[in-house]
């Protein structure tokens, strides 16, 4: 991108073009020719990683929005929808809404790469800056797509998040309300968000055309942070970088793959799949992990203004990085003071996301203060002084020279960093399993599930004694509006013929109309109806239940989640444990006591139980032994009545289960050969260079 | 490794390279046919495309009903005993697209004619009873059907389709 391409194509064709637009000369220069550091490491491979899911994310992004409705009461069951009858709509959902994680870890590792390396520094200022530009649209774009699916987190999230331009001064409330468009977060606002969710990512890849223009007038830096001199110190870009970008990419897809078809919403908040509700807020409101150091920041002030200030100064401040640190050398690799503040302040940054995440309580504000204290000293003292104070160790003449100095001793670094980063990744993605309400006391147990694991399936006799148990017990109060009675006879269901469902569906009786004479009507259930609900609407089914309404349970299992600290979240990252939910579930079922325990009570027209938050749960004992019967032979006993209809309500919030699994293993299998070849083919390619 | 570094192994190279660049047009292939298999019609509208029943019983002779199926509209004619032997007098081998009207119509049911109203042309909706022919007219392009949905003038190249339908009673049809 820098000066006239010396490109000359061969083809007539192509040089009529060349001449008019020379466009395939800008491709050429900038990404086949283009002399590329030859020490850069792994790290460097981030920025093709971005890119990557930059084109990712637009790509399922506008897929998904042809399936999504906009609209307040729509928004939430056709993100249901398009799970659930999309053909391969829950692996197009998964890839955006994992991918968002996948790119904000690979910016925040791109990230702090510059910061260790210093790429920061002249003449790479207006480069940097371009990437803290996009870093902030990326964050309005996350949190944007967060309020997409209309779901408790989503409505609450948006809530807090526009409130916060209420610190302003004098014009604060006036300033929200014009984001709501609106007296509260509602229908234009989703609408909104919906139309910026969509144009941001473009905007994002302007700027990333800037940020890659700017690299290619400075050229890249690089671990040793001393400019290529002469031609041995540097590689033409393709093969080379671009092999071993592949390379990388590929292997960043096996972590991105494992989300996407292993634990699709580990990295979600399980508040999320209950529908938006006005009128209640989650216990603890949280944002996604990858602001919640930013939270942290935001709640360690105790003045609103200053707190919001701060947040946004937090991202801010790196835009003055460049003058903040104005130490010659470049590279932390030869400056040892430098070093070990930069992993203190990546330890800082970790705790601060793992503070964002807990009740703002007890020590947890106090260690908060001290971090937020340390994360802008890092910038306003640390580098401006260490600038003036460290004696850096001597730095390479070239960058060749660098390479052949290199001893066997250079991996352990890249091993231990590795290694940290791991770390660091795991607590982000755990913290936000132990952000869930405190208020919880007994863990339920945990069971063991026949669809657990990488090669689960459903036991089709548990879906189909579970199916019977909900219809004889749990229907006269719970509704299961995402599944129609066409579910029943799907591939990885409870194993119904098409006949089957379509008798099972006429044994219900279905609201329809109007007719001709334009009155409303009942008539048998058909296939494609989905299962009516108990109660013709809301508040009928609170007038029948002493105020509370039954929750709907086709997403009950989703929607249920308990505490699991360190260190269980690493363990649950690496065995794919995903059963909170049903955990939780079953055990509420089985949690029922008659008498309240010594010194515990519950409000008059509640139950006990041990599991349920807070032991005072409004609904009676459903089961008891022998209510059901069962035509195979299983016990029929409570324990075995909450495992079926446990099972049954697990299929019914992801009727695609099974094929997630399947066709994960077989993309695994697929990756590993081709990061293989990948490896192989690009230590050829490195090899030829020498 | 040390003599299998460079070009003088061209064959291992060559097939690196290769595996490698088929692996990568397989995987993008695959990778490629969610994206195109969501475009087609999901699960709940394959679902709603089930087949409907409609009652023929308020229909008078010389009437015609519209009813939607699969989100096409389906003309559903009362034919009269005039239009019947209309469509049956003509010369099949006379029409641009030969067709007999007992061909397109159940046994022992002849005065009802159903038919996709869809003009063959462009896809716009015919008019029923207009025209030359006391059948459909399409304004759109002047193509004129006669009693039968068969096309006698004007640009479109075949007749209305008949959907698939079958009687479950005299006055019953089921349609799909």
């Amino acid at each position: 991108m820098s000066g006239p391409s010396d490109y000359q194509p061969s083809n007539p064709a192509l040089q009529w073009i060349e001449r008019r637009l020379p466009i395939i000369g800008l491709v050429h220069s900038s990404f086949v020719v283009y002399p590329t550091p030859r020490n850069l490491n792994y790290w460097w491979t981030f920025g093709a990683i971005l890119s990557f899911m930059l084109g990712m994310q637009i790509l399922t992004g506008v897929v998904l929005a042809m399936h999504y409705t906009p609209h307040a009461d729509l928004a939430f069951k056709s993100v249901e929808l398009i799970v659930r009858d999309v053909n391969y709509g829950w692996l197009l959902r998964n890839m955006h809404a994992c991918g968002a994680s996948m790119f904000f870890f690979a910016v925040y590792v791109h990230m702090l790469r510059g910061l260790y390396y210093g790429s920061y520094k002249e003449p790479r200022e207006v480069l940097w800056i371009l990437g803290v530009i996009i870093y902030l649209l990326m964050m309005a774009t996350g949190f944007m797509g967060y309020v997409l699916p209309w779901g408790q987190m989503s409505f609450w999230g948006a809530t807090v998040i526009t409130n916060l331009f209420s610190a302003i001064p004098y014009f604060g409330e006036s300033i929200v309300t014009l984001l709501w468009g609106g007296y509260s977060v509602g229908n234009p606002t989703l609408n909104r968000f919906f139309s910026l969710h969509y144009l941001l990512p473009f905007l994002i890849a302007g700027v990333v055309v800037l940020h890659v223009w700017a690299l290619h007038v400075a050229g890249q830096n690089n671990p040793d942070g001393v400019e290529p001199k002469t031609e041995k110190d540097t590689v033409p870009f393709t093969p080379h970088a671009t092999i071993k970008d592949m390379f990388g990419v590929s292997c960043f897809l096996l972590l991105y793959a494992w989300f996407i078809f292993y634990m699709p919403n580990y990295l979600g908040d399980a508040d999320n799949y209950i529908p938006a509700n006005p009128g209640v807020t989650p216990p603890h409101i949280v944002p996604e992990w990858y602001y919640l150091p930013f939270y942290a920041i935001l709640r360690s002030i105790p003045n609103k203004l200053a707190g919001v200030v701060g947040m946004f100064g937090a991202i801010i401040i790196l835009c003055f990085l460049p003058w903040l640190d104005s130490a010659r050398t470049r590279s932390s690799k030869y400056r040892p003071l430098a070093k070990q503040f930069f992993w203190i302040f990546v330890a800082v940054c970790i705790l601060l996301g793992y503070l964002g995440s807990q009740p703002p309580e007890g020590i947890y504000v106090i260690a908060g203060r001290v971090l937020t204290v340390c994360y802008f000293a890092y910038f306003l003292i640390v580098l401006p002084l260490l600038s003036r104070i460290e004696t850096p160790r001597p730095v390479p003449n070239s960058i060749s020279d660098a390479v052949l100095a290199k001893t066997g001793s250079r991996s352990t670094p890249m091993v231990s960093t590795a290694i940290v980063l791991a770390l660091a990744a795991s607590l982000f993605a755990g913290s936000i399993d132990s952000a869930k309400a405190s208020e919880g006391s007994d863990q339920p147990p945990g069971n063991k599930w026949s669809f657990s694991g990488p090669f689960g399936k459903f036991d089709r006799g548990a879906l189909q004694r579970g199916l019977k148990v909900y219809k004889e017990v749990c229907a006269s109060c719970h509704g299961l509006s995402y599944i129609a009675f066409r579910n029943l006879a799907e591939p990885g269901g409870p194993g119904y013929s098409v006949a089957q469902a379509a008798a099972f569906a006429s044994d219900y009786k279905v609201k329809d109309g109007p007719n001709d004479a334009g009155d409303m009507f009942e008539r048998p259930g058909r296939p494609a109806d989905y299962f009516p609900s108990p109660f013709p609407n809301e508040q009928a089914a609170r007038a029948a239940n002493g105020g509370a309404a039954p929750p709907d349970l086709s997403l009950i299992t989703k929607a249920r989640s308990y505490k699991r600290g360190f260190p269980w979240f690493i363990i649950d990252f690496f065995t794919q444990y995903q059963e909170q939910g049903p955990d939780y579930v079953s055990a509420v079922l089985q949690g029922f006591e008659d008498k309240a325990p010594e010194g515990v009570t519950i409000p008059e027209g509640s139950y006990y139980n041990k599991y349920f938050p807070g032991h005072a749960i409004k609904m009676p004992k459903p089961l008891s032994d022998g209510q059901v019967t069962y035509d195979d032979g299983s016990p029929t006993t409570v324990a075995q009545y909450a495992k079926d209809v446990t099972t049954f309500l697990m299929w019914t919030a992801e009727p695609h289960m099974e094929a997630r699994k399947r066709l994960g293993f077989q993309v695994f299998v697929f990756l590993i050969i081709f990061a293989g070849l990948m490896y192989f083919t690009k230590k050829k390619v490195w090899a030829a260079s020498h | 490794m040390t003599t299998a570094s460079s070009a003088d192994h061209p064959t291992r190279r060559d097939f690196l390279f290769v595996a490698t660049g088929a692996a990568a047009a397989v995987g993008g292939a695959a990778a490629l046919w969610p994206f195109i298999s969501q475009m087609n019609p999901d699960a709940s509208t394959i679902a709603a495309g089930a087949p409907i029943d409609v009652d023929l019983s308020p229909i008078a002779e010389g009437q015609d009903i519209k009813v939607f199926w699969r989100g096409k509209p389906i003309y559903i004619s009362h034919r009269t005993k005039k239009q019947i032997d209309e469509a049956r007098a003509v010369n099949v081998a006379s029409l641009p697209d030969p067709q007999t009207d007992e061909a397109r119509v159940k046994a022992g049911h002849e005065q009802w004619l159903v038919v996709i109203g869809i003009c063959t042309h462009l896809g716009c909706i015919p008019i029923a009873h207009e025209g030359n022919y006391d059948g459909f007219f399409c304004p759109c392009h002047g193509s004129q059907y006669d009693s039968s949905g068969r096309i006698r003038q004007g640009p479109a190249p075949a007749n209305l389709p008949v959907p698939p339908y079958q009687f479950v009673s005299d006055t019953k049809i089921q349609i799909g």
